[in-house]
């Protein structure tokens, strides 16, 4: 029990012996707190972008714990490549029922089966989720839309709000984004218009990693090694399987990998590890020399500006 | 430090576990070298990763650059590497065995004083960089001034290029002392100076061989060491409330909890608290910590707080100690940064955002605007343009417990919003400008700015 005495004295001390300095997890955990109940009092119909993907799934984390002991207030939305690994929507599945969440589905299959959007010549399908997330914020008139990026994972990223406005064709328009002075988020929006919200800006990909330990989250366990039929493309390591790999030319080989990120099996990639533990995942993240979007995702490699021309036309 | 002076040593889970956060700004010009300097704590603190610097040298290489360009790291947007400048504030992540560190990266332009406030707003601590060529100029007074005004509480003078000066004690010294005493005057607390060369590596990470004459930290050790945590014991506790917390299931029938990030202070169980601006006053029952239950916490902790009695507390309510609680006023008077496009003027109606509170509110009068440069007033200047400094005095439709941004960041800290199209206008500073008497010229009236 902590008294009023110790407050006191704790003012003349270093932080270090201070019981009062948080540590940077519990830093970063009240801050996305606060920036998820800062969206509940404000919007009237917020949305969790939920992929199945570990930042994600950080994030559903945070938001039951932001409302707890009463429910999460929001709906969750996954825009489904089609090409998605099965062990993800599994979980995302036993998720959404473990917890009595509403799960909404954009389907990018759907619109290329009523030729609305066309495969591309690359296969890649991470660029063509832009249109299905649109007009399922359009048509369930979603205000506010949370997102798992992080400022750390590219240098456009480096650069967007916590509270970043869009347009109503979800542009992204780095001049008209807001200031945003201490804690003071502004979501005003017009009708029409949305606010991607980011409570993980402030996060590095270790950051995640060693939250996921401390709090004991459960992940899909393509993100710890194991054996994987894959083949080299463009440097990187894919699944084989019936989206579009191998190709003439490319081999299949067995080889103990592991997912960094988790995204559309067509464009991200696995590395070779052989880490099995999230101790194991936490050593080997603090040792790379690779970014995790420079090592797994074919999309971020096609120029200079990809994630912002991307993030313009209104992505994730 | 065997962490930050050899970065390819990988930390251990261990050491970064226990870390502690600062957050950090840096301004400067590209000029003064700060890319530099930027580019080589992240480089030296294993931040930078192989891709992104493959990245950096094909983008330097193809614009005929010979070396690696760091400034093109921290430049993340097309128009900004097409036109050589920074747009925006970039935020950037590196980590010690120490600490973890966020840096918010401003750039130095005239016309950009609103992304040094933004950077500055939320900084333990501020970076101000200067040609040791140069000294002190105009634009490090107006950094010195904006960490002042937003109250930064700790500022480092690197006085950058010292092997372009043949590292010599004499340049710094002038130099430090310059900046000392000006940023004293205008009340900054704690000034430390730390002669460098970003680009040799001269005590940006590692204490430099040519310099033995200096005896303090280098830039890292500083950062890695000074103290981020408040004296709570002479805050004023504040949690403005956020969202009602009510499950109304089986399980939680009754539960009521007010949940909010504690924006000063800490609160203790059994305290007495009133509630703003009702004035109602009940006691803490409980204190939920994200799911533990704690007996006392403090800032900046998002928490749910419980009280004995059932009364009206609405998202936008602040609860306080009834022992220290602030009077609630309808008229304001602070200083402002103007970050909008479009000016404020005199007669302006706006939306105020204080805490979680939002309030319609009309601009009453601008009685000054202040020249960062030399601290020069101007009387009535009739509006702010994009990037000015001034004072103004507002009238809110409804009463609010502000407190003096002096006694308290985050509780004396508002903004104004444009009500037609939501764009954020103002950054508002509560009370005085300056902690320190007026060092200002007396050229203007003394309408205005009460320091």
């Amino acid at each position: 029990m902590t008294t009023a005495a110790t407050v006191s004295e704790a003012a003349g001390n270093s932080e270090e012996s201070s019981p009062y300095a948080l540590s940077h997890l519990d830093a970063l955990e009240s801050e996305a707190v606060h920036i998820f109940r800062e969206v509940a009092g404000e919007f009237e119909r917020p949305v969790i972008l939920f992929s199945g993907g570990k930042d994600s799934i950080v994030m559903l984390h945070l938001a039951l714990k932001a409302f707890a002991p009463a429910a999460v207030p929001f709906s969750l939305l996954h825009v489904d490549t089609g090409h998605n690994f099965p062990e993800v929507l599994e979980y995302r599945d036993r998720t959404v029922h473990k917890h009595g969440l509403r799960l909404h589905i954009a389907s990018v299959q759907d619109y290329i089966d009523r030729g609305v959007l066309r495969e591309r010549p690359d296969g890649t399908r991470n660029p063509l989720q832009t249109v299905p997330l649109t007009e399922k914020i359009q048509s369930e008139r979603f205000d506010a839309v949370f997102g798992g990026g992080r400022r750390d994972e590219e240098k456009a990223r480096a650069k967007e709000r916590v509270f970043s406005l869009r347009d109503e064709f979800s542009q992204w328009d780095p001049r008209r984004q807001r200031p945003e002075l201490w804690q003071l988020y502004n979501g005003r929006h017009a009708p029409g218009e949305h606010v991607r919200v980011f409570p993980l800006s402030n996060w590095t990909e270790l950051d995640v990693w060693q939250y996921i330990a401390r709090e004991h989250i459960e992940l899909p366990e393509i993100y710890f090694a194991h054996d994987r039929e894959v083949f080299q493309r463009s440097g990187m390591w894919l699944t084989a399987g019936e989206w579009g790999g191998p190709k003439d030319g490319e081999s299949v080989e067995k080889r103990l990998v592991r997912y960094r990120t988790v995204g559309d099996m067509s464009c991200t990639g696995a590395v070779d590890s052989d880490a099995t533990t999230l101790d194991a995942v936490i050593a080997e993240i603090a040792a790379s020399r690779l970014t995790e979007r420079g090592a797994t995702r074919a999309d971020d490699k096609m120029s200079e500006a990809a994630m912002e021309d991307r993030k313009r036309e209104g992505y994730f | 430090m065997t962490s930050t002076t050899e970065p390819t040593e990988p930390l251990s889970v261990e050491q970064l576990s226990a870390t502690t956060l600062l957050r950090f700004a840096t301004a400067g010009s590209v000029d003064d070298g700060k890319s530099t300097l930027v580019g080589r704590l992240l480089h030296d603190s294993k931040s930078v990763l192989t891709d992104q610097l493959e990245a950096v040298e094909r983008a330097s290489a193809s614009r005929g650059q010979d070396a690696p360009d760091l400034a093109l790291l921290t430049d993340g947007l097309r128009a900004e590497r097409e036109q050589g400048i920074t747009i925006d504030v970039a935020y950037r992540y590196f980590a010690t065995a120490r600490r973890r560190f966020i840096l918010a990266d401003t750039p130095g332009h005239v016309q950009y004083t609103r992304n040094m406030v933004t950077g500055a707003s939320t900084a333990d601590l501020a970076v101000v960089l200067v040609d040791a060529r140069n000294g002190v100029i105009e634009q490090t007074r107006r950094h010195a001034a904006v960490a002042a005004l937003l109250r930064v509480p700790h500022v480092v003078l690197a006085v950058n290029k010292m092997d372009l000066v043949d590292y010599q004690e004499s340049v710094f010294a002038a130099i430090a002392e310059e900046f000392t005493a000006y940023a004293s005057e205008l009340g900054v607390p704690e000034i430390t100076a730390i002669p460098i060369s970003a680009l040799a590596g001269d005590n940006v990470v590692e204490a430099s061989a040519n310099m033995d004459w200096y005896g303090g930290p280098t830039v890292l050790e500083h950062l890695e060491t000074v103290p981020v945590s408040h004296d709570l014991g002479h805050c004023h506790a504040r949690l403005p409330v956020q969202y009602v917390i009510r499950p109304q299931t089986a399980e939680h029938p009754d539960y009521r909890g007010y949940a909010g990030q504690i924006a000063a202070g800490a609160f203790r169980v059994g305290e007495s608290v009133t509630v703003l601006p009702s004035g109602r006053t009940s006691k803490v029952a409980g204190i939920d910590v994200l799911g533990e239950p704690a007996d006392v916490a403090w800032t900046p902790q998002s928490v749910t707080l419980l009280l004995e009695d059932d009364i009206d507390i609405s998202r936008g309510d602040l609860i306080v100690p009834s022992k220290d609680a602030p009077p609630t006023t309808q008229d304001i008077e602070a200083t402002v940064c103007h970050v909008a496009d479009q000016p404020l003027t005199v007669g302006h109606r706006v939306l105020l955002k204080h805490g979680t509170r939002t309030v319609k509110a009309i601009v009453k009068d601008i009685p000054s605007r202040l020249t960062l440069d030399d601290l020069s007033l101007h009387p009535h200047p009739g509006q702010l343009a994009a990037n000015d400094i001034g004072r103004v005095k507002i009238r809110t439709a409804e009463p609010l417990p502000v407190d003096s941004y002096a006694d308290s960041r985050r509780t004396g800290a508002f903004i104004l919003i444009d009500p037609a199209d939501g764009t954020t206008l103002t950054a508002g500073m509560v009370g005085e400008s300056f902690a320190a008497p007026q060092p200002v010229k007396d050229e203007a009236d003394d309408d205005g700015w009460d320091f």
